[in-house]
């Protein structure tokens, strides 16, 4: 296959927004007839160099070639012609349309001035039947379940004589049956000679059906490789890279101490599951203690949290709270049972932008409290003025609207706002992404220092030397399920990663 | 208070345009802002504009919440013309002479014709409210349902006939006067006086504005924002059941076909002109107010300019135009820049 002459070839890539380099001197080929997966952490620089490809972003420097020619992609139209066509992570297809219209939605065949049904749907189902499908093409899309959806994307994206499919992570709303049919689409077009370029953060299926990988690390290339000859456990290493600087995120747990406060958990889960979301696991979280759930993105973190407080309902399995059967079916009774929760998406999820910092701070426990028990505006600002002082917000005034401060500043003013509620057990989900390194340990320092105060806390972080610097005890979870627990005190990056990599369970 | 924090604050341009607007009123007629009492009651333009304004301020204040709440509700002219349905076909009243002397017969007592008209108007409110909350529909879709529907509920009540009250008690609401001062207004000022204490001394205000703003945030600190939702849908039913009371009162007769007619879309424009944004959030009880008034004194100004009827409603969306734009933040600040710019070649 090397002997071949790559279909596109991508060299020197430079890329750079404000303040941070996001490709330095990558470089990407594709052959055709293989799907070569693209793999990389959060920020590693994956969607950039895809995005440089298809030409939303314009790349600083770097050559592309597709076919020996070099081409320069200024618009995702241009990237289209050129036969470079993406489908993206969410399907951008317009549900309410027929799928025939979505396929040649905007390249309808015209006849004496008019759409050409007929032909059109005809084309539709000669498109569609190429990727082993056979489906009414008239009927609206969203009749049809999200992996046909999947396929429509990809046959539309095909029509325009596409030499180069780039598939932006299709698989993270299918199940495995729908991933199945997936793949053999995939392997259909393989065979015709397509090149496949697949982002994925799902180990299994990229050594299901990748050829080749490409490995990037802080938007450099790490490497590329025959997925034959690269063993996952090497994979994974090389995605996290081994050169953590330990000294900084030097592990702090004194585990003596979160051995003493140990005994009855304070929550515990058993067999807590949600069909298509998260398969059932059993999770104690204990005063005192901070449990880590360490895992690739995908691996079920955030389903996880969103069961424990109510947000997702669970279908399976129970929990217990000091070992009282309760039931966490929404987030206000999830709070009334002590839980808090900082979620994973600050700004959609946690921060009203608008609302002032103050008003943000006491959002939760004026709920608690319900409509008539009003704090007073003094004591209010007590709170909110207390917090900032005790959490380090930097602000000047707690009038200003939060969404006017920084990202580690909003996630201090999140977690200001559960302490206020004086919880017994915090999740903080990816608690540090996207805000500097500086804040990045102050958070974890606060943790810490909550944990030492008796609150239980569930911690999840893609960094996973965060996590292992926080956690006393790691829950380990892979392709939505546990797959084992490891012990904070004794675990390092490498047991995590044996563990994924299913080396050991 | 410095001149531009006057002009940033939220209140200042409708202030600005009903100041305006009332100036093109003295200019045309000298004596708006006189005041004269006959028979112990106050009389005057603004007197006039404010007491027929009354239905349409309390509408506009239920509708404050439903829309800062990211919703809306379109069926408040139903609601009204229901609630009006109701309260007249409970009285209806004969004129009973007995031995020489008149008086005025209620088929049920007033108080709890007036208690039920309500209640039908919290039903109305709570079923938008249910529609919206409970089973998720797009506000103006759900309220759609009973904006068409209502009309239809009115006429049953009504049997299809306009029902014509023959009691006078029940007039002193839409037309008595109080210490001088009609008798609407003191509703108006009840329901505000009711409604601020909720928003400013609870924790009404802040949860609406965190539902309207960031509905998942909202629930994921612990808010019940369906409940809240439900009964601020019902709130708004409340106070589109009091106007139509005073509607009913005042024409002293209820016409399922007419009553309220349009009146949601006037409540909708007080809201907007009052400063409140339609995106929901943050939001004026006082804005609404004076809102409403604008549009009662535009109404007024277009009658007392001698526009004729046929092309008056052309009249007032040019204005309500006018000043949608005045308002408009973006529209402004090009101006400003624009001036600025001129400024700086200069």
């Amino acid at each position: 296959m090397t002997e071949q002459q790559a279909i596109l070839q991508m060299q020197g890539i430079h890329k750079r927004f404000p303040g941070v380099v996001a490709l330095k001197d990558v470089s990407l080929r594709l052959f055709p007839g293989e799907v070569h997966a693209l793999m990389g952490q959060n920020g590693a620089g994956k969607s950039t160099l895809i995005k440089v490809l298809t030409g939303v972003e314009n790349a600083d420097s770097g050559d592309i070639t597709l076919a020996g020619k070099a081409i320069r992609v200024t618009s995702v139209l241009e990237a289209q012609e050129l036969g470079i066509s993406t489908v993206y992570q969410e399907v951008n297809l317009c549900s309410n349309l027929s799928v025939a219209e979505n396929i040649f939605i905007g390249r309808f065949p015209f006849r004496f001035g008019r759409i050409d049904w007929k032909t059109m749907n005809a084309k539709a189902r000669t498109a569609l039947a190429a990727l082993n499908i056979d489906i009414d093409v008239s009927l609206p899309l969203s009749s049809y379940p999200v992996a046909i959806q999947q396929m429509v994307a990809i046959a539309r994206a095909l029509g325009t004589e596409a030499q180069v499919l780039i598939l932006d992570e299709p698989t993270s709303s299918l199940d495995e049956d729908e991933v199945e049919r997936l793949f053999d689409a995939l392997r259909k077009l393989k065979a015709k000679g397509i090149a496949i370029l697949f982002v994925t953060h799902f180990l299994d299926q990229t050594y299901a059906i990748s050829d080749r990988i490409t490995v990037l690390r802080n938007g450099e290339l790490e490497g590329e490789y025959l997925a034959a000859d690269l063993p996952r456990i090497q994979l994974i290493n090389k995605m996290v890279g081994r050169e953590i600087d330990e000294s900084s995120f030097a592990r702090q747990t004194e585990s003596g101490e979160a051995k003493a406060s140990a005994g009855e958990p304070f929550l515990a889960a058993r067999n807590l599951g949600r069909a298509g979301t998260l398969r059932p696991l059993d999770l104690d979280v204990h005063a005192g203690q901070v449990l880590g759930l360490g895992g690739l993105l995908g691996s079920g973190r955030t389903e996880t949290a969103r069961l424990l407080f109510g947000i997702d309902h669970a279908d399976s399995g129970s929990a217990k709270i000091n070992g009282v059967p309760v039931s966490l079916n929404s987030p206000r009774k999830a709070i009334r049972q002590g839980l808090a929760f900082c979620p994973e998406d600050r700004k959609t999820e946690g921060i009203v932008a608008e609302l002032s910092i103050r008003e943000n701070i006491i959002l939760a426990l004026q709920a608690h409290r319900g409509i008539f028990r009003f704090l007073p505006l003094r004591k209010q600002t007590q709170i909110a003025e207390e917090y900032v002082k005790q959490l380090g917000i930097k602000t000047s005034d707690v009038e200003k609207p939060i969404g006017q401060l920084s990202g580690g500043n909003q996630q201090k003013a999140l977690l200001a706002r559960w302490l206020a509620t004086e919880p017994k057990m915090l999740i903080l989900d990816e608690p540090t992404r996207g805000i500097d390194v500086a804040a990045k340990l102050e958070i974890m320092d606060l943790v810490k220092t909550q944990c030492r105060k008796g609150l239980a806390i569930l911690f999840i972080s893609s960094e996973m030397s965060e996590v292992l610097r926080v956690s006393d005890r790691i829950a380990v979870l892979r392709d939505r399920q546990k797959i084992g627990e490891l012990d904070g005190a004794s675990a390092d990056e490498q047991s995590i990663f044996r563990m994924i990599a299913g080396g050991e369970s | 208070m410095s001149v531009t924090s006057i002009v940033r604050h939220r209140l200042f341009w409708p202030c600005v345009t009903l100041a305006l607007l009332c100036a093109v009123n003295v200019f045309f007629n000298h004596n708006f802002f006189a005041l004269e009492v006959r028979n112990g009651a106050l009389y005057g333009s603004v007197i006039d504009i404010l007491n027929r304004a009354a239905p349409l301020m309390l509408v506009a204040m239920g509708m404050t919440l439903v829309i800062a709440t990211r919703g809306i509700d379109v069926s408040v002219g139903a609601t009204v013309a229901i609630a009006g349905a109701v309260v007249a076909v409970m009285i209806g009243g004969t004129l009973v002479i007995k031995d020489g002397v008149q008086s005025y017969v209620a088929n049920f007592p007033m108080p709890l014709a007036i208690i039920a008209a309500l209640a039908v108007a919290l039903l109305c409110g709570l079923w938008n409210g249910a529609l919206v909350a409970g089973a998720g529909m797009q506000p103006i879709i759900a309220t759609l349902i009973l904006m068409v529907a209502g009309r239809g509920v009115a006429q049953l009540v009504t049997e299809g006939q306009i029902v014509t009250i023959y009691y006078e008690p029940f007039f002193f609401i839409g037309n008595g006067f109080l210490f001088g001062i009609p008798f609407a207004l003191y509703i108006v000022a009840a329901v505000l006086l009711i409604l601020l204490y909720l928003t400013q001394r609870t924790a009404l205000g802040l949860f609406i504005q965190a539902v309207g703003l960031n509905p998942t945030a909202a629930r994921f600190s612990g808010i019940s924002a369906r409940a809240l939702v439900l009964w601020v849908y019902g709130f708004c039913g409340v106070t589109a059941g009091i106007a139509g009371l005073i509607i009913t009162s005042n024409v002293k007769s209820a016409d399922g076909n007419n009553a309220g007619l349009a009146m949601e879309l006037d409540a909708i424009l007080a809201v907007a002109l009052g400063g409140t944004s339609l995106d929901g959030g943050r939001f004026s009880l006082i804005g609404t107010l004076i809102g409403a008034l604008i549009i009662q004194t535009l109404t007024y100004a277009i009658y007392s300019l001698g526009v004729p009827p046929e092309i008056n409603l052309v009249v007032k969306a040019l204005v309500v135009f006018t000043v949608c734009l005045i308002q408009s933040e973006r529209l402004r600040s090009m101006l400003f820049t624009h001036t600025a710019r001129i400024g700086e070649k200069s």
